[in-house]
């Protein structure tokens, strides 16, 4: 039963890992870009939380009402302001830029909210379980593992069902075809990176309720993230969420075994994937 | 003469220190077909990029509808009404051939092509509507792209060799096509390596040569000897 159970906090925990995972891979599937300092804007995300439930005294669920807006206008303007500049045909450029800007949001929330531990209160939702079947499962748990599904089914949906969503995989298919059809691919790829980074404060704010953080914590969930998004295949979503699973349960089994060995764990089941399948368990189906 | 549709002076192109185009000078009158021929690497291609907008221009090097479009984004020059067929086809992989249409229509002009127009033009695409563009033959690929170019409703067509890698009898059916295209009172330029075929249905020609306007006049008048002289450089 402590296995089963070990299994079962495992998938649960690969919700929050694929919310992590999904931002990246929606960037990276639209525009090529691999952003370093995604991890730091988790945290960011997290702080505005923080920021929101002390000030305005909102639980930190409704406080995403908030945040996810604030979080998507910062990621239109950051891609339209600064990382649209870095784009083309050197991959070298954005990785630089995206890594200066980790550094700078690291030293900016050090600055503002300085290197002690926060920790958003959720008051009951934090405690709250249920009993299934001999298992006892956090409601919080629960409650990030079915946002995640939806979080993916959602951007699923806006891919393959809205014109937003013909635009993001045309522009990825074909930039300059894409703006002799009328698309800005600067725009577009404006609204990518809102809707990543709206993904992006769920992520944070789940992060933040679930345990304490502080401004270092960034490039561990930045790994996290992009494991999860190896694991399961570039450019599909669902396999994203796979991936955080599979991380997932490689750290709960992992710490179980031994609990210095919870994070080694992931790392070492990433590899092994890696190495079997470079690609990944679902990579998308060439065309 | 009435005012051009299109009007083209002295237009230069560069791929950096590269240049391809050197002065051209090229006009099309409104609801006239026009072909432009020339051998391989001639800039028929890099015109077509310049004109859209896909590479930069100096200003003041190509009007269209009386508005400077020289520095527009190739967006911005597509919602003033002017499309292309690009050479090689070039649909988007990820997108269904209905997606591929309708992403054509995304610059919001109205007018009289919609999906149901383009399937009544090729019926074909009707029927393979769901399924991924990469997955249909060389012919139909390329009513996808002419469809996707309609759908905009663009008042200047530019085909890019629309014939290139299709069978004889393809190209037959996509010529067969082309007057209903066009009898709606668009313009269009058609970029066409057989030299009989751009005559046959263009009223004026031009010849480009090592990016330069080699030869101009009317389809019906230009000679065989002028053309071949304009068109591989033989005195
Ligand atoms: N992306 C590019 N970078 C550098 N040079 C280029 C590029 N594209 C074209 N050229 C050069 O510009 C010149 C004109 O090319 P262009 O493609 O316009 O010719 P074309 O007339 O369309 O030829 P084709 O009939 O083969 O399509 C050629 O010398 C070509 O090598
Ligand atoms: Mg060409």
């Amino acid at each position: 039963m402590d296995w089963v159970n070990a299994i079962v906090q495992g998938t649960l925990l690969g919700g929050l890992y694929a919310l992590f995972a999904a931002g990246l891979s929606l960037i990276f599937g639209v525009m090529r870009l691999v952003n370093i300092a995604h991890g730091d804007l988790i945290v960011m995300a997290a702080y505005l939380g923080l920021t929101v439930t002390a000030t305005v005294g909102l639980h930190p669920l409704a406080a995403l009402a908030i945040v996810v807006p604030a979080m998507a206008l910062i990621g239109y303007v950051l891609q339209r302001g600064l990382l649209n500049q870095t784009l083309g045909e050197d991959l070298l450029p954005p990785l630089l830029v995206t890594f200066g800007l980790s550094v700078i949001l690291q030293n900016g929330l050090l600055e503002v909210y300085t290197a002690d531990p926060q920790k958003m209160d959720a008051g009951a939702l934090e405690t709250a379980s249920i009993a299934m079947g001999g298992l006892t499962l956090g409601v919080l748990p629960v409650l990030t593992f079915a946002i995640a599904v939806a979080v993916i089914w959602a951007l699923q949906w806006t891919f393959y069902h809205t014109a937003v969503g013909r635009a993001f995989r045309a522009v990825s298919d074909n930039q300059d075809i894409a703006q002799l059809m009328g698309l800005n691919r600067r725009h577009v790829f404006g609204l990518a990176m809102a809707l990543a980074l709206g993904v992006t404060a769920i992520a944070g704010i789940l992060l933040g309720i679930r345990t304490s953080f502080d401004p270092s914590i960034g490039g561990g969930r930045l790994i996290f993230g992009f494991e999860a998004v190896i694991i399961g295949g570039l450019g599909n979503l669902w396999g994203t969420l796979a991936g955080g699973v599979i991380l997932g349960i490689a750290q709960t089994v992992g710490a179980k075994i031994d609990p210095g060995f919870q994070i080694l764990a992931g790392h070492l089941a990433f590899l092994i994937i890696l190495a079997i399948r470079p690609n990944g368990l679902f990579p998308r189906i060439a065309a | 003469m009435p005012e051009p549709i299109l009007n083209i002076q002295g237009l230069k192109a560069f791929y950096g220190d590269f240049q391809a185009l050197y002065g051209v000078d090229m006009y099309i009158e409104p609801g006239e077909v026009l072909a432009i021929i020339g051998a391989n690497g001639a800039g028929k291609t890099t015109l077509m990029r310049s004109v859209t907008g896909l590479l930069s221009n100096g200003p003041g090097q190509i009007h269209f509808q009386g508005n400077d479009i020289s520095q527009l984004r190739a967006d911005e020059v597509a919602m003033q009404g002017l499309a292309m067929v690009p050479e090689g086809r070039q649909l988007f992989p990820s997108l269904t051939v209905k997606e591929n249409l309708m992403i054509g229509a995304q610059v919001g002009r109205q007018g009289p092509w919609n999906l149901d127009a383009v399937y009544r033009l090729f019926p074909i695409l009707e029927e393979r509507k769901d399924q991924a563009s990469t997955s249909l033959s060389g012919g139909q690929q390329q009513m996808v792209a002419i469809g996707r170019a309609l759908m905009a409703n663009p008042d200047l067509i530019m085909f890019d060799e629309i014939s290139l890698g299709l069978a004889p009898i393809v190209i037959k059916d996509i010529y067969a096509a082309l007057p209903g295209i066009i009898n709606g009172g668009m313009s269009a330029i058609i970029v066409e390596q057989d030299i009989a075929q751009a005559l046959k249905v263009s009223s004026r020609v031009y010849c480009l040569q090592e990016g330069r306007v080699s030869l101009e006049g009317a389809s019906d008048k230009v000679s065989r000897e002028e053309i071949s002289r304009a068109y591989f450089g033989i005195e």
